[in-house]
């Protein structure tokens, strides 16, 4: 588990130096995210039981993780009073339709390909 | 109005205290009624805390920084992600064209949308280039949104806003839309939602987080192009 954690922490590390040495415009965990994932899909044996454990424990509390971030919603109240309906339509608007067009996007090209060998079926919710 | 004891104000594991207090209360209260989104536990986490620092009158920038250990891990949980992207690559290229087609368009939509949106609504064009990128992880987001000539914390809080929102909604709005596959609910939550909305379907299923966490990834690339031009065509 010792070993999963620093490597989480080096991915990220390797990320943000990439970031700054090469000005990307991602941020360093987000690189270090696609340099972890290349990493296990060429080297399989990194991918021990302690790496699935510290990661998911990680991942099933990312929520909790959101919230010394999320609290700063509390500065902006004003605007909030100031422009009430563009900012929430503006929110709620782009937000929903993003999310049902990214959705049914992918969801109609799986349905094209469903008849393929090795469509989609076993990752479909019932 | 509430006086922290200063021994209990200064003690360094006060306000993480609070933090984890907040999200176990709020993952308690949906656990309660049984899953219902819209108590969303980060939702219920942020409002306690913001309650509480009303009350004690603490400045958010205190709060931050007493806060930072608990922030600091979301790095490594970022770069998590990886896990589940690795164990969904098969998945994944044999999906890829239109997993590239569906971010594209869910990226460009929420841009546009969210520019015309609020300038529709009378609202200033200072909150509509805030609104533009918000829904790519938060620190692109800023970065974008500064650019662009919006306030980078507004970009901020705007991108947490709309990740909660993806959280509550995703779930009964897909359904309704008779979206099945667990690849286009995460590719969505994390095209719409960034971060939180990953969180989210990471919770749901472990291909949903995958394809969430991919999300994340390449839709910090593809708005971070697409923005201006889109802003450019949008009369901004």
């Amino acid at each position: 588990m010792l070993k999963a954690l620093l490597l989480l922490i080096a991915a990220q590390l390797t990320g943000t130096a990439l970031q700054s040495a090469a000005h990307l415009a991602l941020p360093g965990p987000v690189i270090g995210l696609f340099l972890l994932a290349l990493a296990l899909a060429a080297r399989p044996a990194w991918r021990s039981p302690g790496l699935d454990q510290v990661s998911g424990g990680l991942l099933r509390h990312m929520g909790l993780l959101f919230v010394p971030a999320g609290v700063g919603l509390i500065d902006h109240l004003d605007l909030l009073r100031a422009e009430t309906l563009p900012l929430l339509g503006g929110l709620v608007g782009s937000t929903l339709l993003s999310l049902v067009a990214t959705a049914l996007i992918l969801e109609w090209h799986g349905r094209l390909r469903v008849r393929l060998p090795g469509g989609p079926h076993a990752h479909v919710a019932r | 109005m509430l006086t922290l004891p200063a021994e209990l104000a200064a003690c360094p594991l006060l306000w993480p205290g609070v933090t984890l207090a907040a999200y176990a209360i709020g993952t308690t209260i949906q656990h309660r009624l049984r899953g219902l989104a819209l108590a969303n536990p980060v939702l219920i986490a942020i409002l306690l805390v913001g309650a509480l620092l009303k009350a004690t009158s603490t400045p958010y920038a205190v709060y931050f920084a007493g806060a930072l250990p608990i922030h600091l891990l979301l790095g490594p949980a970022t770069v998590a992600l990886a896990v589940p992207l690795v164990a969904a690559l098969p998945l994944l290229r044999r999906s890829l064209s239109g997993v590239a087609l569906a971010l594209v368009a869910g990226a460009a939509l929420s841009v546009a949308s969210g520019l015309l949106l609020v300038k529709a609504l009378g609202g200033s064009s200072s909150l509509a280039l805030s609104m533009a990128p918000k829904s790519v992880t938060t620190p692109i987001a800023m970065a974008l949104a500064q650019n662009l000539g919006g306030l980078s914390s507004v970009a901020a809080s705007l991108a947490i806003a709309g990740g909660i929102l993806v959280a509550i909604a995703a779930k009964p709005i897909l359904a309704l839309c008779r979206v099945r596959d667990w690849r286009a609910h995460g590719l969505a939550a994390g095209t719409a939602g960034s971060g939180v909305g990953a969180a989210h379907a990471i919770r749901l299923h472990q291909t949903a987080g995958a394809f969430a966490g991919l999300a994340v990834g390449l839709n910090g690339l593809v708005t971070a192009v697409l923005v201006g031009p889109i802003a450019r065509l949008c009369g901004f």
